[in-house]
């Protein structure tokens, strides 16, 4: 059997899985359909968070980037678990007790304005689509894989698919649907990951294999990687970066981002009480966990096995002939994701880090540029191919993937139509619109936001991960300052709040757009988008952080300026920090 | 009525003195051991790096899970404490 037909057999049962327990789960009640995770376990709640949670960014291409940037890239391991901690403590417990459905509906109702709630639903639009970005280029690489086909092509049909998958929607809001997804796509994660650590370390546990010894050589596994990429003229692999001030901004920017992500936030606000929203906060966490201490081994012992596979004797002797190249880096080919130009003539691949410093040792060897270009979000699809793994793994690699970008997707998708359809339309433009109108307006902006991602995704921003970084940055600049000040402070009223998030939300897509062109259309940027021409060396993707501080900032003085906040809200913000029925003056 | 709102208001205190607590412990695995102060643990060795690479690959991520069901333990006695448990 070809692989071909191993990978289409694999994602086609995991789908057929999905639509099964869809049916069987939907037969049994519609109810369940709207409150996704009323009712249940904070276990099985948890895990359907997790896999709501973890998409293209974290499945396809999170590991491909710490495989490129070594300890640099730890930045998003760190960033998307510690939101989690900001989620637990800060928002999910609150929002709970609120009990409203949607984001927007909390901003609008405790800053008692349609302002204020208009604002948010801007907010979480620019942020969704800006995410849904990311997702399609993940999505792209893994459909240009597995049907052997140019990336602009496998793009295209996972826009295709993506869309039909998001308006058969009602399988997002099923709790086991996306327990199954979770299943699928851990399984599919893990299982590469211990083959590849047993070959190299002969432990058990990747996460562990991580810092154990690399058995061909005896040494231990970080410090061989550190000589073979040192070799090449690659900074080491666990080298300390230069600008901390950077690396902060940026793995903060993804800590507050998370807790600021209206999909995120919404699975909380359907628990069954608010002892249950903490509880799932941190199952939710752990069964994230479990693929994000997977992934910084992945990304090790990939880059490892890939230096092998181009010097098969070592960084310091000949490198394979471009002839005899393994069949994986064919197949890649084909998606123009890898890309191989014989500069030296000499038909072999050279592969090494082309600069000034390494010039003269590549002069030396003769070779006149780096001759080979991977995509990094290629890596971690492309990981059990490299390690010669067998042909169902690599089938189940591409389940996984497609799980979690597709699940992902749909989930924003559906987000930004009932924000358009409902929060936008319904609730300010036109509050006559039949049913019919609704739906059709739902589906209207979904259509234009899957062509708006696509159209962008061909030339994305960044990487999938880096795409959905900057999601993270909108979010983080704008959504969640107004989350917490709406419960933390009394103080903030409804001018304090609109002038903070429009801000935040300003401040961050100007500096955002400055180095990445406008609407992230290509060409359009007014700087380089390099290190040199960031203000004090803070980078795009890291603004968000600071936005959040403009956020705070604008809003407390601007409300410190302005009118109290009206007696009724003040009991609001008393009544949802309390557990039991309602604060003080409503209760009796 | 007063006695009750004194409840709430201490109830609410003893809320942000933990946030607060298990905040620096947040930032401390993070930012701290992972990034800004790892100079400072370069000669702990594991596995063939230091110790806040561990940090930052992993030690803060274990950190975290706990920190989530420390809270949430912490705060679920609280709200029986103080008589505010749904």
């Amino acid at each position: 059997m070809s692989q071909f037909t191993i990978n289409l057999l694999f994602v086609g049962a995991s789908f057929a899985l999905y639509f099964g327990i869809a049916i069987w789960a939907r037969a049994g009640s519609t109810k369940e359909f709207y409150v996704a995770g009323g009712g249940v376990h904070p276990v099985m709640n948890g895990m359907a968070t997790a896999a709501d949670w973890m998409s293209a960014a974290s499945f396809i291409s999170m590991a491909g980037l710490i495989a490129a940037g070594g300890y640099a890239n730890s930045t998003f391991l760190m960033g998307w678990t510690g939101g989690y901690v900001l989620l637990a403590m800060l928002l999910a417990p609150y929002l709970r007790k609120f009990g409203k459905f949607t984001v927007p509906d909390f901003i609008g109702d405790r800053f008692y304005s349609r302002t204020a709630r208009l604002v948010a639903v801007a907010c979480l639009i620019i942020a969704s689509v800006t995410y849904v970005i990311g997702q399609m280029t993940g999505a792209g690489v893994a459909f240009s894989r597995f049907l052997e086909v140019e990336n602009n092509t496998g793009l295209m049909i996972a826009a295709v698919v993506v869309f039909f998958y998001a308006v058969l929607g009602g399988m997002k809001g099923i709790t086991y649907t996306q327990v199954a997804q979770y299943c699928v796509l851990i399984v599919a994660y893990t299982i590469p990951a211990v083959f590849i650590s047993l070959q190299l370390t002969d432990t058990f546990i990747p996460a562990i294999g991580l810092f154990s010894e690399h058995t061909q050589s005896g040494m231990p596994l970080l410090a061989k990687l550190d000589e073979v990429v040192r070799e090449l003229g690659f900074r080491d692999y666990t080298a300390d970066v230069d600008n901390k001030l950077n690396m902060v901004l940026f793995t903060l920017s993804l800590m507050i981002g998370t807790a600021g992500l209206p999909h995120v936030i919404i699975r909380f606000f359907t628990v069954p009480k608010v002892a249950d929203a903490r509880w799932s906060a941190g199952w939710a966490l752990v069964f994230i966990a479990l693929l994000y201490l997977t992934a910084p081994a992945v990304a090790s012992m990939a880059r490892l096995n890939l230096m092998t596979t181009i010097y098969p004797e070592g960084p310091t002797s000949e490198s394979i002939e471009y002839a005899e190249r393994p069949d994986w880096i064919k197949t890649w080919e084909q998606t123009g994701l890898i890309k191989y130009e014989d500069k030296n003539n000499d038909g072999r691949v050279q592969f090494y880090n082309d600069t000034p410093s390494f010039n003269d040792e590549a002069t030396a060897r003769g070779w006149a540029g780096n001759e080979l270009t991977v995509n990094r979000d290629i890596l971690v699809l492309a990981n059990p191919e490299i390690a010669n793994l067998p042909s169902w793994v690599i089938g189940l690699i591409a389940a996984g993937g497609l799980a979690a970008a597709l699940s992902t997707a749909a989930g924003l998708l559906l987000a930004i139509s009932s924000a358009v359809s409902h929060d936008l339309i319904k609730g300010s433009i036109n509050p006559d619109i039949t049913e019919k109108g609704e739906l059709l307006a739902a589906r209207i902006s979904m259509f234009v936001a899957i062509i708006v991602a696509t159209y962008l995704g061909m030339n994305p921003p960044g990487f999938a991960a880096q795409v959905v970084a900057l999601a993270f940055g909108i979010a983080a600049a704008s959504i969640f300052p107004a989350l917490m000040m709406g419960i933390f402070s009394k103080r903030v009223n409804s001018k304090g709040a609109v002038a903070g998030m429009l801000a935040g939300l300003i401040s961050t897509l100007v500096y955002i757009f400055t180095y990445l062109g406008w609407f992230f259309i290509p060409e359009t940027n007014m700087l380089a988008n390099t290190p040199d021409n960031w203000l004090f060396g803070v980078s795009p993707l890291s603004f968000g952080a600071l936005g959040a501080v403009i956020n705070f900032t604008v809003a407390f003085t601007v409300s410190n300026m302005t009118e109290d906040v009206p007696e009724e809200i003040q009991e609001l913000v008393e009544s949802v920090r309390y557990p039991k029925g309602a604060g003080g003056a409503v209760d009796h | 009525m007063s006695d009750h709102t004194q409840n709430q208001e201490n109830y609410w205190k003893a809320n942000v003195r933990l946030i607060f607590g298990c905040l620096i412990v947040w930032a401390l695995v993070s930012y701290g051991f992972g990034i800004l102060l790892r100079p400072l643990l370069a000669n702990i060795e594991i596995g063939g790096t230091d110790l806040g690479f561990w940090f930052a690959q992993q030690g803060s991520i274990i950190s975290f899970i706990i920190l989530v069901f420390f809270y949430a333990w912490r705060m679920n006695s609280l709200d029986k404490e103080f008589g505010l448990e749904e």
